[in-house]
């Protein structure tokens, strides 16, 4: 299941573990990412959390968790090849991985047909 | 294509068609709709410039040109309002200096370029109208005083600038840093000096407003050319460790606590005559209490304007003025302001980012070296 927030996260869930990334859409308005600062493992988060920061030529953006829960993975690859965000957003450049507090949280979220609509209605 | 309603009081430069030509990504910037960056992006365009060659649009900032009124000395007159050397102006060449107002404060940064008959300025794009009132009223009993805000200015920079304008006008090559002259390019008189504000080797070309597109086309034909935004310009610049008016430097900052001594004229140090000598004379005797320095922080999380500067022991010392990201140097790079006792190279301090300190260091700049053609 791949679901998507407001802010332009992404998150697979695969069993109670989510993966979170951010879109193509934010990427794109981001510029070239110089720079992402990933949640250290064994931290939790509630949904809406601040819990990462991407960094591009332009600014500093933050990153919200879509759900909540405690980092199991943090993706620090990214540290060395954060164009990877640019390039992969939805692929390599994951940035860390939860377990789900309370699936409930996803109820909220958008699917990518409506994620696609909602994109299309800011531009 | 409409335009947005917001962008409506913006002012456009003579190359305005061009940069939605070539989807440029306008944004207001000092009153004008101007390109921040092309498809290529930031990173790419500065990149480009520095192995290359970048062609930059700069014609919003202001060129203004003095001449003498009849038995009137010109250069005693800008002196008068600069604590740069003026006089020793051969025609031809060209220096940065700093208005400043009577607290020794820099009410803008410039160059001033000696024709032999005329100084030509070009000064910052915000601060162009009240730099105007301000010679106006300063020396405008003693100078003709003529705006030329309408003309085009691009900047072409990069290692392979010097090849490009070449085949133009063969003079280029010769040329060295800070020199000026006319130039013909493809019949079109251009008013060319070797500089520019990247660090890189390069130059500044002042064109006819109507000739701007076509001698920007003109350069875009050469393959080594890429267009390039202000985003990658202010990272050039960073790097370079040039000051930005308005961030590095403003009123409330001497031309010494920004570390410009080298631009104040020698005999001009010793014998004054600007606004604010005293106090600036003062700082070179015995030392600004603040001073500007550059600052790399560890690891690779970016420092901002804004941020604050903090010692060893957790004390405010200053904050930084100018703060990003480095393509060429590959990490992240700072300046901004500290006292006195903490501006020597070497001194560890840190940069609070998002409520962390981050630890930094007193470097020297420029951060990436300088590459002009000095002959």
């Amino acid at each position: 299941m791949l679901k998507f927030s407001k802010e332009h996260e992404w998150v697979r869930v695969e069993g109670d573990i989510g993966t979170v990334g951010i879109t193509d859409y934010a990427q794109q308005q981001l510029g070239d990412v110089v720079f992402v600062e990933v949640p250290e493992i064994g931290r939790t988060v509630e949904k809406g959390g601040e819990i990462a920061v991407v960094e591009s030529v332009k600014a500093a953006s933050d990153i919200y968790a879509p759900v909540g829960g405690e980092v199991v993975e943090a993706n620090t690859a990214l540290a060395d090849s954060p164009g990877d965000v640019n390039a992969d957003p939805m692929g390599k450049a994951w940035f860390f991985k939860l377990r789900i507090a309370d699936k409930g949280d996803l109820d909220d979220l958008m699917d990518e047909a409506a994620y696609g609509e909602y994109v299309k209605g800011l531009e | 294509m409409t335009d947005a309603p917001s962008s409506a009081s913006l002012q456009r430069t003579p190359l305005y068609d061009l940069h939605r030509e070539l989807g440029g990504k306008m944004v207001p910037f000092a009153g004008y709709d101007m390109p921040v960056q092309y498809p290529q992006g930031v990173l790419g365009e500065h990149l480009h410039t520095r192995a290359s060659c970048g062609l930059f649009d700069v014609s919003h900032m202001g060129q203004i040109r003095l001449t003498a009124k009849p038995g009137q000395d010109l250069v005693g007159a800008m002196e008068s309002l600069v604590p740069g050397d003026i006089r020793g102006l051969k025609p031809g060449q060209m220096r940065y200096t700093q208005l400043t107002n009577e607290t020794g404060g820099i009410l803008d940064d410039l160059m001033v370029t000696s024709t032999g008959d005329h100084l030509l300025l070009v000064v910052n794009a915000a601060c162009k109208h009240d730099d105007l009132a301000h010679i106006r009223k300063g020396i405008g009993d003693r100078v003709e005083i003529e705006p030329m805000f309408a003309r085009g200015l691009l900047a072409l920079q990069g290692p392979r600038a010097v090849d490009v304008l070449s085949r133009y006008a063969s003079q280029a090559r010769t040329m060295v840093f800070m020199t000026g002259a006319v130039l013909r390019i493809d019949g079109v008189e251009c008013y060319v000096t070797r500089s520019g504000y990247t660090g890189c080797d390069g130059y500044e070309i002042a064109t006819p407003a109507d000739s701007a597109t076509h001698v920007a086309r003109l350069l875009l034909s050469n393959e080594e050319v890429k267009p390039i935004g202000l985003g990658a310009r202010d990272s050039l610049r960073l790097e370079a460790g040039l000051c930005l008016y308005g961030h590095d430097i403003d009123t409330t900052t001497t031309p010494i606590e920004a570390g410009l001594l080298w631009s104040v004229g020698k005999e001009r140090r010793a014998q004054g005559g600007f606004p604010g000598a005293a106090v600036v004379q003062k700082q070179i005797a015995e030392g600004a209490p603040r001073r500007r320095v550059g600052l790399k922080p560890e690891g690779r999380t970016i420092a901002r304007e804004g941020a604050e500067i903090v010692d060893g022991a957790g004390k405010v010392i200053g904050k930084v003025t100018s703060g990003g990201f480095g393509p060429s140097l590959n990490g992240p790079m700072a300046m901004g302001y500290v006292e006195r006792a903490q501006a020597a190279n070497g001194t560890k301090l840190a940069l609070v980012v998002r409520g962390k300190p981050v630890a930094a260091e007193v470097v020297p700049m420029p951060f990436v070296k300088h590459t002009y053609f000095r002959g």
